[in-house]
């Protein structure tokens, strides 16, 4: 399987600053693969995205996607259409004030047919659950409405990868809930996501957990494997599940049969 | 606090009405008339006749009466500020007197006049934007400024900043109305005291909410260049914008209106006796 991103050695620092956001980090991404970006406030995550994105230029090193430099003007535009980027804030990436306008705002920045702008538009709309609402203003739309909007806007743009930064972080439970079986669903049709989360529970589906500290990847593994204790290292929380699995583990409480190692039970859950 | 409620101003409000179904450059050319139209209305059965016309207006675009006349809220203030000045300082026959100030017939009928220019004025423009979508509003607006595009004009990239401005005045009328009651949860007052000191209580508001506008204007930038937006670079629509035989007849049927409507005022008669 051929990869998506390849990161060898960034570096980046921003105008100004002391420190470098990415200090050497080297990452591989493959096609159709789901990584969990996750790592303290400041670790470089967003910087990262945006590199991916092409939206920064690293200061040194070199990101490839789909084979092409980052760094290679003319290779921008279509970086920016293989990858989309959605944000944390789903307000700041809505434009239009209808819900199926602003979804048309990416094909039609390629200059596209109005007809394969419309069949890009019904799909996304689709994709995400909202074709009931393709007429409403985008202002009366719930928190978990506005995010898959968001998430519709770069589906439209036919890309081969997805990088979600922080996207669902604003959700309230029913909205993430929504939003995530929306990935799910990507994933089987084989997109490629780049999952960047605080939140480890929405880590258990991905097929890799990197861990970013001070600019560097400091953990590339199975998520099962980050749980079995790694996760201690930095401070993540377990996720709920695991923890209480754990915890009616350790107290007897678990029927018996029930396998007492804990690595195999997480290889489940994962799963 | 009911300070930014009910505010109706440039919203779009969906619908399916004949005016939302109307070519956008054909709602901005008819709003320009009956804008200029409006400068030459004076007399109260003229006013009578363009509030019928607002009337028929906000019945073929399916949108209550009331909050279209709700959108010449933010404006009361000017309107008063306009009347007051031409009632008292325009000149001619005194009919009432209270110290240094008079109020004359020709002020009287001054002011109500521009009083009801200026309310017309603005429930019309507001109507253009209740029935039109910004995207849809820049893109007409792009096509009727296209031909400056030969001189240089950037009628593109001018099309698409003014569907953020609009896109973002709900937005900033929530970001105060947040800021305002964070500020208030904090003790601070804005209701009392005179008008003076309640304009500089506004300034705990108006510093938050510029750095805020800022941070949104560098995130959106940053959320359109990954949307693949390049300012300059040509972009297609997906409903190119297309002029009916009901836009055509929406102008011929104003025009007229309009025409018949000059034609009736008897200044406008009395010039052509001259």
């Amino acid at each position: 399987m051929g990869s998506i991103f390849s990161l060898r050695g960034v570096v980046f620092r921003y105008p100004g600053a002391e420190s470098c956001a990415l200090d050497g980090v080297d990452l591989e991404v493959s096609v159709g693969e789901w990584v969990a970006l996750v790592g303290a406030n400041g670790s470089g995550k967003s910087t990262l995205a945006k590199i991916c994105n092409a939206l920064l230029t690293p200061t040194q090193g070199d990101c490839f996607v789909l084979g092409e430099n980052t760094r290679d003007g003319l290779s921008t535009a279509e970086i920016r259409r293989s990858v989309a980027l959605v944000f944390q804030n789903p307000e700041d990436q809505i434009v239009a004030s209808i819900v199926e306008e602003d979804v048309a705002f990416g094909p039609e920045n390629l200059a596209l047919p109005h007809e394969e702008i419309k069949r890009r538009v019904d799909f996304a709309i689709e994709a995400v659950g909202l074709s009931d609402e393709r007429r409403r203003g985008v202002f009366s739309l719930s928190g978990g409405q506005k995010q898959r909007l968001a998430l519709a806007g770069a589906l439209a743009l036919e890309p081969e990868a997805l990088i979600l930064d922080e996207s669902a972080s604003m959700l309230d439970p029913e909205g993430r809930e929504s939003f995530l079986s929306c990935l799910n669903g990507l994933k089987e049709r084989g997109m490629t996501i780049v999952q960047i989360t605080h939140r480890m529970e929405e880590t258990i589906g991905a097929d890799r957990l990197v861990v970013l500290d001070a600019g560097r990847a400091a953990w590339d593994g199975a998520p099962n494997e980050f749980f079995r204790g790694e996760y201690r290292r930095w401070s993540f929380e377990e996720p709920p599940a695991f923890a209480l699995f754990r915890e009616l583990l350790e107290r007897g409480l678990l029927p018996a049969g029930t396998s007492p190692d804990v690595g195999s039970m997480l290889d489940a859950l994962c799963l | 606090m009911r300070l930014l409620s009910g505010i109706s101003l440039g919203q779009f409000i969906p619908g399916e009405s004949f005016v939302h179904g109307l070519d956008p450059r054909c709602k901005i050319i008819c709003t320009f008339l009956l804008l200029t139209g409006l400068f030459l209305a004076s007399s109260p059965p003229d006013f009578a006749l363009w509030g019928a016309l607002l009337v028929a207006i906000s019945l073929l675009s399916q949108i209550r009466l009331g909050l279209v006349l709700r959108s010449a809220r933010p404006v009361l203030f000017l309107a008063l500020i306009t009347i007051l000045l031409n009632i008292f300082w325009t000149p001619g026959h005194e009919i009432f007197r209270a110290g240094f100030l008079k109020i004359t017939e020709e002020g009287l009928i001054l002011s109500i006049r521009m009083g009801m220019r200026l309310f017309f004025l603005v429930v019309f423009a507001a109507l253009l934007m209740m029935t039109t979508s910004p995207m849809s509003f820049s893109d007409g607006l792009e096509r009727l400024l296209s031909p400056l595009a030969a001189l240089g004009f950037p009628a593109s990239e001018m099309a698409v900043m003014m569907t953020i401005a609009l896109r973002f005045i709900p937005t900033l009328f929530e970001e105060t109305d947040r800021i305002l009651k964070a500020q208030i949860s904090r003790g601070a007052d804005f209701e009392s005291g005179g008008l003076l000191k309640r304009a500089r209580s506004f300034i705990p508001i108006l510093i938050p909410l510029f750095v805020l506008v800022f941070q949104r204007a560098e995130n959106l930038a940053v959320a359109m260049e990954s949307r693949c937006y390049v300012p300059g670079r040509p972009r297609t629509r997906m409903c190119p914008l297309v002029w009916r035989r009901s836009d055509s007849a929406a102008l011929i049927i104003l025009f007229a209106f309009i025409s018949a409507l000059v034609a009736l005022d008897r200044r406008f008669l009395r010039f052509l006796i001259r």
